[in-house]
């Protein structure tokens, strides 16, 4: 990293008795346009979502007049007690639950049982075993002879196809395995070794209470995963029992097919069925990333952590 | 990839008289050296054999079974009776009017997202580090963040949503200035933009906090002999955080490019309607539609492969070309 500072001009430095340097004008100017910046940033980004949240807790009427933009108006909340008496819906967010529980607790052990010998440097054979799975990152056989597989093990139409197929992410396997290696010391294990425990004894009572962070991570990682996935439904399920929510919500939003059965016979009718669907598409968006949007801000510090310490090389 | 950790175990043989022997010693010390590890460590080879075998199964038998593109595959044959049809499956291809669409919709799409998605989460991510407020900084890293934490179904929607003609808001702006109203969606040029801009909306924070913790990692002493210098907050940006997160932008510039042939299937496919396949038809979801909707599994299996292939090349290309460049790649 060469830095060349010749000709730079020198700014007297006033009050040099306190420890931090008066801000030059160009820099106060500079510092301005920064924040403006990041304003519009800020807005850029929150619009959108504001847009939708004050959307769904307006009236059928006021949205399908497109009367809404940053407050709701008549607020109601018609649309999100149509969306809980939805059969369809609720089902789908129940199914959504089931594959993020238990894919994520699957999908958690195994990538432990990998990242932890591969975090052992007398453990021969892991630079292969890690050039194996590094692999699988730069070449892949695609769709349809993963989707042989998967036939073939007779998954398709099941549950296990959400759960199984996607279980192990390289990425976090390279996570766990350097935050092990690089926060277990190896003379913690020789210790517990001469006390006469075994690697999985070691790994249980040892490894595993000193690496809740991580864990945590990786869990909230594939949950975070599993919640929002839905090309696996697409291409694995047929049973619309099985359908996660994000399938639901493919098929309410972009397809436009209505779940509710409509028996309608006026035309007032019709009309306010129709608005009602209008709405129903916002409240929908905030009740499926709710679960997400909620834990988010509470984890995204670990969150960012744990992906800088898989970012070390190691 | 960790040459400073490795501690070589002690030889099992004791350290041979030099030249007379030095061939095979090595050889017996490996294998050594891999029977009193599986011994002494055979309960972690037992941890490890699950999760191996998830990689054979779900990773390397589909890579096996890549070999029905150069076959007629027929599901009561399965892929390895199936009768060999060589290369037809690939001229096939070629000769279709469509691969050429395809090609091009796939590249210009990637490059087109590579170009904005690289250089604004770094702008981002620069501004965050520059101002000292504690509690602006953190609201503007919290809300730039959550998008990404959406699911890409959602976002289409509201994307969708947004820019519906009749209730989107952004027709409503577009409306304030006369400009009659626009069905985004349904017109073919706009595609491109909106799935790009879309992503920047959803990814630019995520990117920025990576892009954050390399400035973090700077050491102050440069800012602060710079600042002495003289220096201001623009020169220094210019030569003390450009240069210091040079190496991660690079590796994630090889990333984006290198992957610029396997754009996500799923985007793509969402935002999809009649209207617009004439730009929104990619290599990913052609395969989808021949392979899965049209059940022609040989054929999507050979594009999905030409595909995969090209990749492969231009990313090992392109980290071969960042290495020489710069000096940093994926494994340095």
């Amino acid at each position: 990293m060469s830095i060349t500072l010749q000709g730079f001009r020198r700014t007297s430095v006033k009050r040099s008795e306190r420890t931090t340097i008066e801000e030059t004008r160009t820099d106060k100017i500079f510092l301005l346009g920064v924040r403006i910046m990041l304003w519009i940033a800020l807005i850029l980004v929150a619009v959108p979502l504001i847009y939708i949240v004050a959307n769904s807790f307006s009236s059928p009427s006021a949205v399908s007049a497109g009367r809404v933009l940053l407050w709701p108006i008549e607020p109601s909340l018609r649309a999100y007690k149509e969306a809980f008496s939805d059969p369809l819906i609720m089902k789908g967010y129940l199914n959504s639950f089931i594959y993020a529980i238990g894919g994520t607790l699957i999908s958690v052990t195994l990538t432990i049982a990998i990242a932890y010998p591969l975090s052992r440097r007398t453990f021969f054979g892991r630079n292969v075993i890690m050039s194996v799975l590094i692999f699988t990152m730069l070449f892949s056989g695609g769709l349809i002879p993963t989707y042989l597989v998967v036939q073939d093990l007779g998954m398709l139409n099941t549950r296990w196809a959400m759960v199984i197929p996607s279980a192990i992410g390289v990425w976090q396997v390279i996570i766990a395995r350097t935050f092990f290696r690089s926060t277990i010391p190896d003379e913690l294990y020789e210790a517990a070794t001469i006390d006469g425990a075994s690697d999985l004894r070691f790994l249980w009572s040892i490894v595993l209470p000193l690496s809740k962070p991580v864990i945590a991570v990786i869990a909230l990682m594939y949950a975070i995963f599993q919640w929002n996935s839905y090309f696996d439904a697409l291409i694995y399920l047929k049973d619309p029992g099985l359908y996660p929510l994000q399938i639901v919500l493919r098929n309410v939003l972009i397809l436009n097919t209505l779940t509710g059965s409509t028996t309608t016979t006026s035309l007032a009718q019709q009309l306010e069925q129709q608005q009602l669907a209008n709405v129903l598409k916002y409240a929908l968006i905030v009740i499926s990333s709710l679960p997400v949007l909620i834990i988010y801000p509470f984890v995204a510090r670990h969150f960012t952590k744990g992906v800088m310490v898989g970012a070390v090389k190691g | 990839m960790s040459a400073t950790f490795e501690v070589k175990p002690a030889p099992a043989v004791p350290a041979p008289p030099a030249a007379a022997t030095a061939r095979k010693p090595p050889r017996t010390s490996r294998r050594t050296q891999a029977r009193r590890s599986l011994r002494r460590h055979w309960q972690l080879y037992l941890l490890v054999v699950v999760p191996l075998a998830y990689f054979v199964i779900f990773k390397y038998v589909p890579i096996a079974n890549a070999v029905i593109a150069f076959k007629n595959y027929s599901p009561i044959k399965g892929p390895w009776g199936s009768d060999w049809v060589g290369f037809r499956n690939f001229e096939l291809f070629f000769q279709n009017p469509v691969f050429w669409t395809l090609v091009k919709n796939t590249f210009l799409l990637s490059v087109y997202t590579v170009l904005a998605s690289f250089p604004i989460p770094i702008i981002l991510a620069i501004a965050l580090n520059e101002i000292r407020n504690g509690r602006f900084k953190k609201l503007v890293q919290l809300v730039t963040y959550a998008p990404y934490f959406i699911s890409t179904v959602v976002v289409v929607s509201m994307t969708i949503l947004v820019l519906s003609p009749r209730l989107g808001f952004v027709n409503d702006a577009i409306g304030l200035f006369g400009v009659p109203s626009v069905d985004f969606l349904g017109n073919p040029d706009y595609f491109r933009h909106i799935y790009v801009w879309s992503d920047v909306w959803q990814t630019t924070g995520y990117s920025a906090v990576i892009y954050l913790a390399a400035l973090s990692g700077i050491d102050p002493a440069l800012h602060e002999s710079a600042r002495i210098d003289g220096a201001s907050r623009l020169q220094r940006i210019r030569h003390v955080d450009l240069p210091g997160i040079m190496p991660t932008a690079v590796i994630i510039l090889v990333l984006g490019v290198g992957n610029i042939m396997s754009i996500g299937f799923e985007k793509a496919f969402l935002l999809q309607n009649p209207l617009n396949t004439a730009q929104s038809e990619i290599i990913a979801t052609y395969v989808y539609k021949t392979g899965l909707l049209n059940a022609d599994f040989s054929m999507a299996t050979a594009i999905g492969l030409f595909n995969s292939v090209i990749n492969l090349f231009l990313l090992l290309g392109v980290n071969f070309a960042a290495k020489r460049i710069t000096g940093n790649g994926l494994w340095s």
